[in-house]
């Protein structure tokens, strides 16, 4: 009976879960992510597509500096990157072995978001007391459709993080290098988060 | 279960160590991984002074319009660049994870030439 449950398991156990597929040289958690950051490529690839064809076939387009708040949104640049570090730091703090140092490097990366989303949040107020919806012209529709779809991201990039400090940190105690793994797959896509900011700024605001 | 590193086809070596940042390196001495550290801290430096040059020149100097649109993109994407390259280790990756790339900016190129195509038209406004 307990020879059949020991296969039993062994036959449901996921493969290549932590250690390198030895076809692909990544397990298959990286692969994963990184097919889902390609499908990510092309959602904000047509936004971005989107703001050309409005922008080149508009009479009059303008300037982003003269409409929103460069200087909280620099402040947010910056925070984005600080949050970038922080979570590779994070990853770097587990392969040495330092839950503690990992968990306080993923909550400086949590903190790095929320304060993204509250500035987002007062840039958005004060937007929609200068009357300035997306229905306003196409340049705030493409503001607000972007900006939106990428805080949505951020705020599931917090929520993954918010997991993987509370209840899924139990797998460090069991497999703290499938829980490292973890922290890199989340990582990536953090960075890509932060990727599509580093274009969206200057694009928005700066031009 | 066996294990899947033992299973290696002759010539793979799931855990070869391809330079600073390899991410699929499982056995990574500390003090590498401390050298990454110092690595990652540089890029970081690198990303926010290249953020105070971009605001500086698009905002502080308000350039022109297409100067503008040049520099900002230059910087961007030396930035995404570094991101991409030390942070998410694309330095130093798989073939399998190349080869997606690889797919994924050829249907990103074709996207970002629709707009291109649509003012080559004849048949466009």
């Amino acid at each position: 009976m307990d020879a059949h449950a020991s296969v039993g398991h062994a036959e449901l156990e996921i493969l290549y879960n932590v250690h390198p597929r030895p076809d692909t040289g990544v397990y298959n958690a990286k692969l994963g992510i990184w097919l889902f950051l390609a499908s990510e490529v092309m959602l904000f690839g047509a936004l971005f597509s989107s703001l050309i064809l409005l922008r080149t076939g508009a009479d009059t387009w303008p300037r982003g500096f003269d409409m929103l708040n460069v200087p909280l949104a620099t402040f947010n640049t910056f925070i984005l990157i600080v949050s970038s570090v922080t979570v590779v730091m994070a990853w770097s703090q587990l392969r040495l072995g330092n839950l503690k140092w990992g968990r306080i490097y993923i909550s400086a990366t949590i903190l790095c978001a929320l304060i993204f989303l509250v500035n987002k949040g007062f840039e958005y107020g004060h937007e929609f007391r200068e009357h300035n919806f997306p229905k306003t012209n196409n340049f705030f529709a493409i503001y607000f459709t972007m900006t939106g779809l990428h805080g949505l991201h951020i705020l599931g990039g917090v929520i993954v993080f918010l997991y993987f400090l509370g209840p899924g940190a139990k797998m460090w105690s069991h497999d703290p290098e499938r829980y490292t793994n973890r922290i890199e797959v989340v990582g990536l896509y953090w960075h890509f988060v932060d990727l599509v900011w580093i274009f969206l700024f200057p694009v928005l605001y700066l031009m | 279960m066996t294990d899947p590193a033992a299973a290696v086809e002759p010539g793979v070596d799931v855990h070869e160590h391809a330079g600073i940042g390899d991410p699929n390196a499982h056995h990574h001495t500390p003090e590498q991984i401390r050298s990454e550290m110092r690595v990652y801290i540089t890029v970081f430096i690198g990303l926010a002074v290249l953020t105070a040059v971009t605001v500086g020149a698009c905002y502080g100097l308000k350039l022109p319009v297409h100067t503008a649109i040049i520099v900002a993109l230059i910087i961007a994407s030396i930035k995404g660049f570094l991101v991409a390259g030390f942070f998410m280790h694309l330095l130093s990756e798989k073939k399998v994870i190349y080869g997606v790339l690889i797919l994924t900016v050829i249907f990103f190129i074709f996207l970002m030439s629709l707009p291109i195509s649509h003012h080559l038209s004849p048949f466009g406004s």
